[in-house]
Parts: C-alpha cells; sequence; structure tokens
C-alpha cells in the first residue's frame, strides 16, 4: 500500500474497499514510523488530518466523491494554509499562521483532497539539495545518507519514501523536477501562467511555478486538471491558457511519429556517465516505441545558469524585503532602532544561502551595474526563449537528462555554491523561457535514480503527458521503490 | 547682480478610485487605524497585486486634458527602499515606461499666459503613515494608506517664480478636481507637492538644485520657494556652493532644513515588476474615455461668455469648479429669461453670503431652483431689487421658498397706479415747500420725492411705476 499511485487509491476508494479515514490513518503510520529518518515533513496535525478524512468521507456518502475525493496529498511548506504554520523552513517565518490559502490549495480542498502536512525545502525554496532547511537536512529514501535534491526536497522524499502517495513542490530553476529525478518519481512543472502563484511565497515571481510530484504519470495528470486554471487574483495567471484533457493525455501507449529532440548540449562531457548512458537507454527505446530522435541545438544554454543566477535573485532580493520584523515572523530582541531592528532581524532570521543571493540580486540590481547584470541577463533570456522557439520548429518535443548527477552526499558541495546551482544545469533554461518540463524515472546509477527531462512547446503539457505515458508503459521503473522503506527495490550504493 | 529661479515641481495626486491601486480595500479617509487593510497591501507573503482599472482610467483622462502622449503599453517596476510603512520593501511604480509622457498646462501670468511642460504622469501606490508623536521608545504604523493610488505628475523645470509655481499647482489642482480624477483636498494629503528648485546668472547653465519636500499648502509652497530662491542665492554670492539635496520644510518655523545629501540619496534599485504584465490600453479605450471627457474650465468659461453674454469676471467666478459651473447651469435652466441676471445674483449675492459663512455652494441652503424662484418675482415685479436681497437673507436663514418668504412678510412689490397716487399726493401735501421748489424749476428735487414714496411705501412700490406717476403727479 505504501506506493500504490494515487489513481489506485482513488479506484479502492469508489470501490468501498477502504475509507479516508483508514488511508489518512496509514499514511500518518508510516509518517511516524519513517520521518524520523527521512525529515521529509516538517509539520504533521494528526488530528486535523483525521478530521478532513472524516469529512471528506462524509461527503462522499452525502454527496458523491469530487475529483480528489478522500486522497492524502503533502504539500511543500512554501504555500500558506490556514491551518499550521507555513514558515518556508526559514527561521525568520518562524511561527507565521497565514490566514489565507493559496489558490491552488483551495482548489484542492475543493477536490476533496486531504492535506498531510508541510514537506521539508530548502529555505525559501534556494537550493537544489534541501540542506539549508531551518528544519535540517531532509533525506533520501534510496539512501538516507543522500540528497533528495531540492528545493521539494521534502515532497520528493516523501512520496518516494511511501510516506504520502503525492505532494506539491514548486520549480523556479527545477526544484520540482531535479528532485523529483534523484528521488525516482515524476514530477511536473506547468507552463508559466498555467497555475496561480497567489498564496505561494516568492522565490522569483517571473519563475516560480507550482506542480505536482506522484508516482506516475497520470496521477500527474490528475493532480494538474485541478491546478491549473485562471485565478483573477494572480495577474500573470493567464485567462484564456489553451485547455487541455489530462487524463486523456496519459492514455498514449506508444510514439509513433513523434520527433523527439536531443540537444547535444545537454549531453556532454563532464556529466556523470553512468546518468548519461541510462538517458540514452530511455531514448533508445522511445526509438523502439516509435519516436525519431532528432539532434538539435540549443546554442545559448551555456549562458542558462548565469543568466539564472541574476535574474532570480533579483527577484528575491525585492521578494524578500518584506521580511523585516515589522509584521511577522522574526523580530530580534530590544533594537536600539530602526536599522539595528532591520539587521539583526534579518541577520538572525536568514540563512547564509538566502544571504547570498539577496546580496547577488542586490548588487546586480544597483546602479551602475544594472545594465550589465541585469539587463544583460533578460537578454539572455530573449536568446535562450527564442532557442527553444527555433527547436519546436524542427522536433515535437525535446528529451534530456533531468539532472547531470544522481543524488549526492548530504554535506558534499554545501561549501561550494557555484557547483551546487550547477545540479540544476538541464532544468534552468526552461524556466527562463516559461516552458512546461516534466520529469519522469528511468533507471538507476548504483541504485540511485535518474530522471528523463522532457521539454515541450508552451502550454502543451498533453504533449508531455503522452511521451512520458507511453514510456512509463512500456518500462517498469515507477513500480520501483526502495527496500529500506519496505520497498521492492535495492536502494544505496550496495 | 540678477539671479534667474528654476523649479520644477512633482506633484502626487491621490486618484479618487473607491478602492486601492492593487487590491479591494477602501481608501475612505479617516477610518480607524488599520481598518482598511488586507493581505495584500499588508505585504503578507506570496500575496499579489492585481491592478485597479479605473486608476489607469483616470490617468489617462489627465494625460488627455493636458495634450499629453497617452502610452498604450505601459509598464511597472519596483522602486526598493526600507521603510517601516512600506510594507512588501518596495513600492509598485512606473518608472522607464508611465502611462502618460509629455504634455503641458497653461497658467496665467501677469502678462498673459505662459505654457508649462508636464514631463510625464505615472501610477505608483501610496505608502502607510508612521507616527512617533506622543510615544514613548515605539512607533505606531498605520496601513490604511498603503496602497492607495497616486498619479505621480512630474513638470519640466519651467517655472522662473514662485508665483509660476503656485500658479500652476492652482492650475492642475482645479484641473483634477474638474476632471473628477481626485478629491485634491490638501489636508488630507491627496495632492502634495515637491518642489526642485535652482538659480542661475541669467543665460548661464542650470544651477544645482535642491529638492523640498512636504509642502502641503500653496501658502508654505510660496514660502518655502521663497526661502530656498534667497538661501541659495546668499550662498552662491558669499561664495559657497549649492549641493545637491533633499531638503524638508517647516512650516512652522517657516524654513528648510537638509534632509539627506546625494551622497546619501537612495539607490532605489528600480526593475520590473514580475508580478503585473505590461498595462496595455487600446486606442478605442483611450478614444472613449476623451468622448467622455468633461468640459474644462477655459471651455466653460468662453462657452458662458459667449453664450450667456458674462463678463468675463462672472464667467471666471462661475467656472472655477464644475460644481459651480454645473449650480450655474441648473439656475440658468430654472430661469432661462435672464442668465446674466442668473450670473449676477449667483456670483455676487449668493456666493458673497456663503462665503460669510463658510460654505461651499455644495452645502448652500438655498438651491439652484429657489434662488430662480427669486429672480422670477424680480422679473416680474413682484418684488424690487433691493428687497429681493432681503428675502435671500431670509431663504438662507430659513431655507424656505421665495414665494414663502414674500408671503410670510408681506413684501409684494406694490403695482397698483391708484395705491401709488395715493402715497404721492399724500408725500405733496406733507411737503408743500419742496414741491413749489421743483416746480418752479429745481429738477434735482425728483429723486427726494422718489426717496420719500419709497419709503413711504417700506420699499415695496414698484420703482418704476413710482417714477413715471411722480413725473405726471408732480407737474400739477
Amino acid at each position: 500500500m505504501p506506493f500504490s499511485s494515487l489513481s489506485d487509491l482513488k479506484t479502492r476508494l469508489d470501490a468501498g474497499e477502504t475509507t479516508a479515514v483508514e488511508l489518512a490513518q496509514r499514511y500518518l503510520d508510516r509518517i511516524d514510523a519513517h520521518n524520523g529518518d527521512l525529515n521529509a515533513f516538517v509539520d504533521v496535525d494528526h488530528q486535523h488530518i483525521l478530521d478532513q478524512a472524516k469529512a471528506s468521507d462524509a461527503h462522499r456518502a452525502k454527496h458523491g466523491a469530487r475529483p480528489l475525493e478522500g486522497l492524502p496529498i503533502a504539500v511543500k511548506d512554501i504555500f500558506c494554509t490556514q491551518d499550521g504554520p507555513t514558515t518556508c523552513c526559514s527561521k525568520i517565518l518562524k511561527g507565521f499562521h497565514a490566514p489565507y490559502d493559496a489558490h491552488v490549495i483551495t482548489r484542492l480542498k475543493n477536490a476533496g483532497a486531504i492535506l498531510v502536512g508541510k514537506t521539508n525545502m530548502d529555505e525559501f525554496a534556494m537550493g537544489s539539495s534541501t540542506e539549508t532547511s531551518a528544519f535540517g537536512a531532509c533525506r533520501n529514501p534510496w539512501d538516507v545518507e543522500r540528497i533528495p535534491g531540492g528545493s521539494s526536497g521534502g515532497s520528493a522524499s516523501a512520496v518516494a519514501g511511501g510516506l504520502v502517495p503525492a505532494a506539491l513542490g514548486t520549480d523556479t530553476g527545477g526544484s520540482i523536477r531535479q528532485p523529483a529525478a534523484v528521488c525516482g518519481i515524476t514530477g511536473l512543472k506547468p507552463t508559466y501562467g498555467r497555475v496561480s502563484r497567489r498564496g505561494i511565497i516568492a522565490f522569483a515571481s517571473s519563475l516560480d511555478q507550482a506542480g505536482p510530484m506522484t508516482r506516475t504519470v497520470k496521477d500527474t495528470a490528475m493532480i494538474s486538471a485541478i491546478l491549473c486554471g485562471h485565478d483573477s487574483g494572480d495577474s500573470t495567471s493567464v485567462v484564456d491558457a489553451p485547455e487541455i484533457d489530462w487524463l486523456a493525455a496519459c492514455e498514449s501507449v506508444d510514439m509513433k511519429g513523434l520527433r523527439i529532440g536531443k540537444p547535444k548540449e545537454y549531453f556532454v562531457d563532464g556529466m556523470d556517465a553512468g546518468v548519461r548512458a541510462v538517458v540514452e537507454a530511455a531514448l533508445a527505446k522511445c526509438v523502439e516505441l516509435g519516436a525519431e530522435i532528432v539532434d538539435i541545438s540549443l546554442p545559448h544554454t551555456k549562458y542558462a545558469v548565469a543568466a539564472y543566477y541574476v535574474i532570480a535573485p533579483s527577484e528575491a532580493s525585492a521578494n524578500l524585503s518584506r521580511y523585516d520584523g515589522v509584521r511577522f515572523g522574526q523580530r530580534c530582541d530590544k533594537p536600539e532602532d530602526l536599522v539595528d531592528m532591520y539587521t539583526r532581524s534579518r541577520d538572525e532570521g536568514f540563512g547564509s544561502e538566502v544571504k547570498r543571493r539577496i546580496l547577488t540580486g542586490t548588487f546586480a540590481l544597483s546602479s551602475g551595474y544594472y545594465d550589465a547584470y541585469y539587463l544583460k541577463a533578460q537578454q539572455v533570456r530573449t536568446l535562450i526563449r527564442q532557442d527553444f522557439l527555433d527547436a519546436f520548429e524542427q522536433v515535437d518535443i525535446i528529451a534530456t537528462p533531468t539532472s547531470p548527477i544522481p543524488a549526492f552526499k548530504i554535506g558534499e558541495k554545501t561549501d561550494d555554491p557555484i557547483t551546487m546551482y550547477l545540479s540544476d544545469i538541464f532544468t534552468i533554461a526552461l524556466n527562463l523561457a516559461g516552458l512546461p518540463g516534466m520529469s519522469q524515472p528511468c533507471g538507476f546509477v548504483d541504485n540511485l535514480p535518474v530522471g528523463l527531462q522532457w521539454i515541450a512547446p508552451a502550454w502543451r503539457e498533453d504533449a508531455l503527458l503522452s511521451a512520458a505515458s507511453a514510456y512509463e508503459g512500456a518500462t517498469d521503473w515507477t513500480t520501483k521503490s526502495p527496500a529500506a522503506f519496505d520497498g521492492n527495490t535495492a536502494g544505496g550504493e550496495s | 547682480m540678477s539671479w534667474e529661479t528654476v523649479i520644477g515641481l512633482e506633484v502626487h495626486v491621490q486618484v479618487n478610485s473607491k478602492t486601492k491601486a492593487f487590491c479591494g480595500c477602501s481608501t475612505a479617509f479617516g477610518a480607524e487605524p488599520n481598518t482598511q487593510t488586507c493581505p495584500v497591501c499588508l505585504g503578507m507573503p506570496g500575496q499579489l497585486p492585481v491592478l485597479n482599472i479605473e486608476v489607469a482610467r483616470k490617468s489617462v483622462l489627465t494625460g488627455l486634458a493636458i495634450n499629453a502622449t497617452i502610452n498604450l503599453e505601459s509598464k511597472f517596476d519596483r522602486k526598493n527602499y526600507f521603510y517601516p510603512d512600506l510594507p512588501k520593501g518596495y513600492q509598485i511604480s512606473q518608472f522607464p515606461l508611465p502611462i502618460v509622457e509629455g504634455g503641458y498646462l497653461d497658467i496665467p501670468v501677469p502678462d498673459g499666459e505662459k505654457r508649462i511642460g508636464v514631463t510625464r504622469i505615472h501610477i505608483e501606490e501610496d505608502a502607510g503613515k508612521s507616527m512617533h508623536e506622543g510615544l514613548e521608545g515605539v512607533s505606531h504604523i498605520d496601513l490604511n494608506r498603503s496602497g492607495v493610488p497616486l498619479m505621480e505628475i512630474v513638470s519640466e523645470p519651467d517655472m522662473r517664480s514662485a508665483d509660476e509655481a503656485v500658479a500652476y499647482l492652482k492650475q492642475l489642482h482645479q484641473l483634477v478636481r474638474f476632471l473628477d480624477v481626485s478629491g485634491a483636498d490638501m489636508e488630507k494629503g491627496q495632492f502634495r507637492c515637491d518642489a526642485n528648485v535652482s538659480v542661475r546668472r541669467f543665460g548661464e547653465e542650470l544651477g544645482t538644485r535642491a529638492e523640498l519636500k512636504n509642502l502641503n499648502s500653496f501658502r508654505f509652497i510660496k514660502q518655502a520657494i521663497d526661502y530656498e530662491v534667497a538661501r541659495q542665492i546668499e550662498l552662491i554670492e558669499d561664495g559657497g556652493e549649492v549641493v545637491q539635496e533633499t531638503r524638508l520644510f517647516d512650516s512652522a518655523k517657516g524654513e528648510s532644513r537638509s534632509m539627506r545629501s546625494k551622497e546619501e540619496a537612495h539607490d532605489y534599485r528600480y526593475f520590473p515588476e514580475p508580478d503585473l504584465p505590461p498595462l496595455r490600453i487600446s486606442q478605442q479605450e483611450v478614444d472613449a474615455i476623451r468622448a467622455g471627457m468633461p468640459e474644462l474650465p477655459g471651455q466653460l468659461r468662453e462657452r458662458f461668455e459667449s453664450e450667456f453674454s458674462l463678463s468675463s469676471y462672472d464667467a471666471d467666478v462661475l467656472s472655477q469648479t464644475r460644481e459651480l459651473a454645473a449650480w450655474y447651469e441648473t439656475l440658468v435652466a430654472a430661469h432661462p429669461a435672464d442668465p446674466k441676471r442668473c450670473a449676477n445674483w449667483m456670483a455676487n449675492e449668493l456666493l458673497g453670503r456663503l462665503k460669510e459663512q463658510g460654505k461651499d455652494i455644495a452645502d448652500s441652503p438655498v438651491s439652484a431652483q429657489d434662488l430662480a424662484g427669486l429672480l422670477d418675482r424680480i422679473a416680474d415685479n413682484t418684488i424690487s431689487g433691493k428687497i429681493a436681497k432681503d428675502v435671500l437673507d431670509a431663504m438662507m436663514a430659513t431655507g424656505v421658498s421665495a414665494d414663502a418668504v414674500i408671503e410670510s412678510k408681506g413684501l409684494k412689490q406694490v403695482s397698483d397706479s391708484g395705491e401709488i397716487d395715493t402715497l404721492i399726493l399724500q408725500i405733496m401735501v406733507d411737503n408743500p415747500d419742496q414741491l413749489e421748489q421743483f416746480r418752479a424749476g429745481k429738477d434735482k428735487l425728483f429723486g427726494f420725492f422718489v426717496g420719500q414714496v419709497m419709503k413711504a411705501s417700506k420699499g415695496q412700490a414698484n420703482p418704476g411705476m413710482v417714477n413715471q406717476r411722480l413725473k405726471d403727479l408732480l407737474k400739477g
């Protein structure tokens, strides 16, 4: 049961074989048993979860089932919820209780989902390893000495470890796809503007997008169908985004006629040879399924990380100004004056990676440097977007590795931010371009999961789901689960 | 040595929308602190702005009224600085691409009119209010004003004296009220001015400017600029240099002091606001806004002069505000026979009385219909103009109609020739000496008889008839 897909659980609930309360209790037992090892959850309110489940069973009995009726879903601690604290895993938001739900939380609730608590993450989503969390590092269920990726590492670890069947993450530069890849699950970053950002704590507003992290492609579709849609409270939420039949897109069983672009910039020397071999093998499988592999080039890829690490920190430097000790969250003891209150509250409240990015962003926007950094980065962004537009003239979809390396060891890269930033080298470009991307498991290197990333044109999440479900149907990677957590597959460096 | 003053003005005009610029909170003035706030204008985590389109429309209307270019696509930016009454740590504003650019205002100057360039109008949100007075060791913050919509209207440095600056501000103040885009109540901070002032010897390059902040009345603006000009001239003549700085005017002392120097100036780190897409307005919308443009003061004044043959003085008085002009037109509609009489009575009698009572036309106890009723009674000779002034006093005091006052006080004019003849004959009997002198050719005494008859009638005799009958009867 712990590794059941969301759609299997739905079938059993609909058939009356189990109840929301029973499911909630079983996942709570899993959390109680294993969260100590994984540190995937930072807040779990047992009674509140059981209360939701009871209400859900009552709703089912009285009015019938809503699309996600009774299904347990965890959310990253970046989503504001009226119930319980919301801290973005930062000390500066210690004790903060939002008086509102994020728009997507409302959508999940209205669809009947049971919210199972808040998952661990890098502080303010700044990181690729979930080591910068104020609650301590989260661990990868395939090898608890290793990172679960980040920043949505808690959500990935919880799903991969069977502590919850599905979770929400957010993705600014790969924060859904990279942890999904290194934890061996499926994750979708929708097109920018597809999902409302209202009530999601902002990191980099022009890049952030929420999405599902699940065990299967169909589960991703089930949740996407609920998450996506216009919200008049978010001016960047697109009004007339093309509609998608999410579940129908998952019925694809082959790839006949599909032209898959293989960008040479994503298969390079220096990446992990094992990862490369696994992804090459996955592409070979796609050819078996009828796809054609087309070698393409995305020539400005090499500038993506640099542009991202100007744009994202610039936006973050302003987005994080509101954490000033004045109205909520951390305020230092006995400030001498206003400046002392600001500097000490922020110094005590923010961790070092967050400070690094605030400083970087503040510098990049400063008078005299703006043109050389921020403006130049925006120009690069335009070129990267154009790269993809050009590529999609030739191909239907693009396939790449999600991460250049499998999960590394906790503490291995914490002193070297630049190497850490390179973990996102394959995921960042499509955030800059606003495109949808997805990661799905495609094999193992030394018993550590490897992810296959799909990239589609804007608003073509259906193309991602179709390709991914055809691949998923022809392989058995999604059936794997870590033996150390009662799963069926050996994990770690055995 | 003669000096030239150079002044440019930045005016923050509060847009009179019902709700704030980027959330649904009320903009009403004077509520209990922090009662008109929501997670958006409190800068809570994850909250996002949504533009109140009314603010954009009113900015476009203002731009059209100053003959400016309307940018069909404009952009929002973040202006970053830390202050406790700025909840997000940045203000949403417009920097490189504002909604309105390049217009002008013609202002009255002693020898005619002068054109003052308007560089731009941009939309921004107001900050909250910090309160320190009377508090020990703490400050209080009221965020009711946080997110209230403003238009910042920036002029070219085209003004050459404090008087021109005040004339520009008065013209702008009148304009935004006419357009109904702002209440522009200076006491409520709805019309706030910063002045950039420099001096130079005639013909020289622009001097270094100082920015004067916190100028909250026309009087203070003149005082502050005059003070600053004198300060700068004295400084230079004593061999010193003006430094670029921001100065705060202290109206109580009538002087300004340095607030921060150029070196201490904020680096606002403007960058595009990623939470708001570019603001796009179609040409059709702009045309529709233009079609709804109300008559502006100058146009009204001209129309009043030509259509109603008013003196330029009366036309000017009655076109000062939209409310006055509308009141006048209602009055003329109710008393169409004599628009000049309407203007005369409204401008001189009614407004004079209201001014004495410290009231606006909106608070007038006499309605336009009631004033028209009074003018009708003058026109039909029921009462004389002189009696009418007493009737108006009574109407002001009681709020009742002219007819009711005339009736209750018995003020109806006597136009019966028999009655008037009786009065005249009695006066002739009572004043035999004067009658004899008049008949002997002393024509001046005619006025004496008119006065006596009017007095005897308590002013109610029809003066025209009194004149006519006296001419006949005095001849003998």
